[in-house]
């Protein structure tokens, strides 16, 4: 292990970087899973699902992965609502989400994984694009073009579902919902309806995702694994339902992981997430910025 | 299940021993049978392939006592499971005990991480508990990747004698061993169910603040069944390593045992014993098939598919589909 001041500021550079991208891939899960209470632990499945039609049509017909991606996010968001029409029938009505509902999320997660597998078989694919390659070099800091794309998108589309929560009808509807089903009730509001809503925009960032993951770094079906980890690591570390802590958690998550790449080898990577989880779960449950 | 008549708790005890010793009768008549099946196929092929559709129905077991009879989803299955493999692999490299020691210890270790990892987590709800043991399987992969001792990633040969004394060849006495660990799950999974312990279980599994207020102590029992659970799972991980001889982490934490440890009870059904042993050897012979004549990923599909369709048609699974199905018929 070498030690030395620039390594370290370039580490926690890129760890910043890689968290503005972890901020995209988590916003669903804060959104599932903080505010709707749906456990879809086949986010990362479909993030995996964006990254492969990112690769299809820039593969087959040059565009750039993020515009392909930008363009799915409509048809992601209709999937998601009628995947949340359906969980609901099945499960939510009957009140058995707990664990039929749980099962239900594991199966479709290897139901996706193993036709992606099937579709585009188990090699490492990659996407072209003006912006993978170059870097800025400023002093001794380098920061690459390819993870900098993804961190203006990913806080881009965070603070555009902030914006959105707090200022539109509908989003604070979603808050309404994610605070007091019951009360929503009262005032007249259908939670369902809201609940869908907020289900597809959850999708429609993981498939958006799915293309910031694919220009940092080529992908493979299998990959969605680690990010399950990370995922519900920054939601829990967040604070649940806040979207300033899932900023927040996802630079931390992002430094953290950068650090241990640099210092200790990116085999250890994988532990990062799932250990600042299993601490967070053990001595606060809450969140940093959880009430 | 339960009888329907009011009966003397003294008849009660007697039926439940005549049960239980037919049961025992019925399994030892069944092994046999089955190994005498078995040689007549005449390669070790048929040993190995009954062998994993045994491992199926042990670890299917196994899940079900924290999963099925509490409720708790435990997706760190292939953790537990390498837990034991990589114990195993320990007492090989060092103080090379046969088999018949090491499955004990492997139980005790995966037992005693089960009770920590409950004690961390079993306190919250209960997603939370089923997302830290993904975290907990995740965590062991990346220490058995960067743990040269034990192959890391590169993987570790481990080399079986050719054959046992009384058994034959060794595949024969691997399905021994494997087909003893499953009916001893079985009855152990029996035993809970049928006990008080079992019904502490189903009460928090349906209510689990009902239950408390009730006088369930609901924590005691929850990190019970984690232990008791955690421990068969790492036991029938164990003989895996003499089983393919070669173990790398990619083996040892594969997604094929964690997705088939859970969706074979959720498709046999979860409420009774019999779901994960009706899942098992339904899910294990179908994929045994499968793999051999079509592909392995393809028969992985048909478990995904086969676990989302079963949740949402038959949530009770088989056998629950099965007894509704004749109370209709009454």
């Amino acid at each position: 292990m070498i030690f030395s001041l620039d390594l370290f500021c370039n580490a926690v550079v890129a760890g910043v970087l890689l968290g503005g991208f972890y901020c995209a891939v988590a916003v669903g899960i804060t959104i599932a899973f903080g505010m709707l209470d749906i456990v879809n632990i086949a986010h990362p499945a479909f993030i995996m699902a964006g990254g492969f039609i990112a690769y299809y049509f820039n593969s087959n017909f040059g565009v750039d992965p993020v515009l392909a991606c930008a363009i799915a996010t409509v048809p992601a968001y209709l999937v998601g609502r009628l995947l949340y029409r359906f969980y609901h029938h099945a499960f939510e009505k009957r009140g058995e989400e707990s664990l039929q509902g749980l099962a239900f999320f594991f199966g479709l997660m290897f139901i996706i994984e193993v036709g992606l597998v099937l579709t585009f078989g188990v090699d490492f694919r990659f996407v072209e694009a003006a912006y993978i390659g170059p870097t800025i070099s400023i002093g001794f800091i380098s920061i690459p073009w390819r993870l900098l794309v993804p961190l203006v998108v990913g806080l881009g589309v965070v603070g555009g579902i902030i914006v959105f929560l707090s200022r539109t009808f509908i989003g604070k509807a979603i808050l309404a919902v994610s605070q007091d089903p019951l009360a929503l009730r009262l005032v007249g509001g259908n939670p369902v309806k809201v609940k869908e809503i907020a289900f597809g925009l959850a999708i429609a960032t993981a498939i958006l995702s799915g293309a910031l993951l694919i220009v940092i770094q080529p992908i493979e079906p299998s990959l969605g694994r680690d990010f399950i980890g990370r995922v519900f690591a920054i939601a829990v570390l967040g604070g649940m339902t806040s979207l300033p802590g899932t900023i927040l958690a996802s630079m931390i998550l992002g430094v953290a992981e950068s650090l241990t790449t640099t210092f200790f080898g990116p085999s250890w990577s994988p532990a990062v997430a799932f250990g600042l989880l299993l601490v967070t779960l053990a001595v606060r449950p809450a969140g940093i910025l959880g009430r | 299940m339960k009888p329907s008549s009011p009966r003397s708790l003294g008849a009660q005890a007697r039926h439940k021993t005549v049960r239980a010793l037919a049961a025992f009768a019925i399994c030892a008549v069944g092994g046999t049978a089955v190994m005498f099946a078995l040689d007549q196929a005449g390669t070790d092929y048929a040993f190995l392939a009954a062998y994993t559709i045994l491992q199926f129905v042990a670890l299917a077991t196994a899940w079900n006592i924290l999963g099925g009879y509490a409720g708790y989803v435990n997706f760190g299955v292939a953790g537990f499971f390498a837990v034991g493999v990589y114990t195993s692999v320990i007492i090989y490299k060092t103080l090379q005990w046969p088999l018949l020691f090491t499955i004990p210890l492997a139980a005790v270790v995966a037992g005693l991480l089960g009770l920590g990892m409950g004690y961390l987590t079993l306190r919250l709800r209960g997603v939370f508990f089923s997302i830290a043991t993904l975290a907990f399987s995740v965590v062991l992969n990346t220490l058995v990747v960067n743990w040269s001792f034990v192959g890391g990633s590169r993987g570790v040969y481990v080399i079986h004698p050719a054959s046992m004394a009384f058994f034959g060849s060794y595949a024969r006495y691997l399905m021994v061993v494997m087909l003893i660990l499953a009916v001893g799950s079985v009855l152990i999974a029996r035993m809970i169910e049928n006990s008080r312990i079992g019904n502490g279980l189903a009460a928090l599994k349906d209510d689990e603040m009902a239950a408390e207020c009730a006088g369930v102590p609901s924590l005691r029992l929850k990190l019970f069944a984690t232990t008791v659970s955690g421990a068969l799972l790492g036991a029938v991980g164990a003989p895996f390593p003499y089983f393919i001889t070669y173990v790398d982490p990619t083996s040892a934490f594969s997604l094929t045992i964690a997705v088939n440890a859970i969706a074979m009870p959720l498709i046999g059904g979860t409420a009774t014993w019999t779901g994960p042993v009706i899942g098992a050897l339904l899910l294990g012979t179908l994929q045994q098939v499968a793999t051999v004549t079509i592909s392995s990923a393809l028969s992985l599909l048909i478990v995904g598919v086969l676990l989302v369709v079963f949740i949402t048609v038959a949530p009770n699974g088989i056998v629950g589909f099965i007894r509704d199905w004749r109370e209709k018929q009454k």
